[in-house]
């Protein structure tokens, strides 16, 4: 799985997913300057966290418009993996990618801690080696994670089994108290209708390791494995 | 000719606005009980050329739908003037161009 990571002015989390994905499992990776316009050796782009274009205006909006997006939309089109994180899924949405927006936390705080996921969609790119249901821990680290969709928006990626996650108890309910940052439905990370591009606002890069407090997000990325796998059999 | 456009970035009425709640939270904590609703946006101020009023109205209106505002969860309105041309040569402005893009945040 050749992998390239976005790197925008601003990104910060680049490093830890190059870390992830070459040194923990192995596989081929290289920075993607944001300034380039093709990705054809690519099998999976990641647009990783942090605060591109010091999240000005709105989170991601300016970096929707880097030349390297045009090129990301192109392979998203003809059925790339594509994974945006935390600020990558910010900017999946600016770039109409994904549907919905991030608001600003429903506290006013930046929140920066573990926190539970259920998977939801286990037929996505990126959730395939899970089993729906299951519950991963994994960190968050930001300030604008607050899912909003319109509700027919809401009620369409529903019913489309667009949801991905969910942030929910240690035992996989889903609660008011298990929600960080007012998502409605508690919703963590969506797919588009294909299942090709996923957003998540949690971290898995920084979950890739048990001498990092946990190794829940290696699924994340051996999910992007298999489904290569699936599609070149 | 030069306009100055005032862009007001505010979101839309069904979507929840945490900033505007803490600050409401701020202003009767200070006592003015009688805020009933603060809702908190972006104002932005962008200088710009263009032929006529029309022309320059659709380019901002073409600007804030692209980048300024997010449809998604944003509403806009947009007030634009004509800059008067200086009669006389004006000195330069002592720092040169002030903000990049004329974006205030």
């Amino acid at each position: 799985m050749k992998t390239g990571i976005v790197v925008f002015p601003g990104t910060w989390s680049d490093r830890d997913c190059a870390h992830a994905v070459g040194e923990v499992l192995g596989q081929p990776a290289r920075y993607v300057d944001h300034r380039e316009t093709r990705l054809d050796d690519l099998d999976l782009v990641i647009l990783p966290g942090g605060f591109s274009y010091g999240d000005y205006l709105r989170c991601g909006a300016i970096a929707r418009f880097a030349p390297v997006m045009e090129a990301v939309t192109d392979f998203a089109n003809r059925g790339g993996l594509v994974l945006g994180i935390c600020n990558g899924f910010q900017i999946l949405q600016e770039a109409r990618l994904l549907p919905g927006a991030l608001l600003r936390n429903a506290s006013c705080e930046f929140r920066c801690e573990w926190v539970h996921l259920r998977v939801e969609q286990s037929e996505s790119a990126f959730t395939l080696d899970c089993r729906p249901g299951q519950v991963l821990r994994i960190p968050i680290s930001h300030g604008e994670g607050n899912f909003f969709a319109d509700p027919p928006t809401l009620d369409a990626i529903e019913r489309n089994g667009q949801v991905v996650f969910r942030y929910c108890a240690p035992d996989g309910r889903v609660t008011a108290e298990s929600n960080p940052n007012g998502s409605l439905r508690n919703i963590a990370g969506i797919a588009n209708a294909r299942g090709n591009v996923v957003g998540m606002m949690p971290h898995p890069e920084r979950a890739c390791e048990d001498l990092l407090g946990g190794s829940d997000g290696l699924a994340v990325f051996r999910s992007a494995i298999h489904a290569l796998a699936r599609v070149a059999a | 000719m030069t306009f100055r456009a005032e862009v007001f970035v505010t979101l839309k009425a069904v979507v929840n606005d945490p900033a505007g709640l803490t600050i409401k939270g701020g202003l009767h904590a200070l006592g003015f009980d009688s805020v009933s609703d603060v809702r908190a946006g972006k104002y932005l101020v962008v200088t710009l050329e263009g032929d006529d009023e029309a022309q320059a109205r659709a380019r901002v209106e073409e600007m804030t739908r692209q980048l300024l505002a997010n449809a998604v969860i944003e509403d806009y309105r947009i007030e634009l003037q004509p800059i008067a041309e200086p009669v006389a040569a004006v000195s330069p402005s002592p720092s040169g161009a002030g903000p990049v893009g004329g974006l205030l945040a």
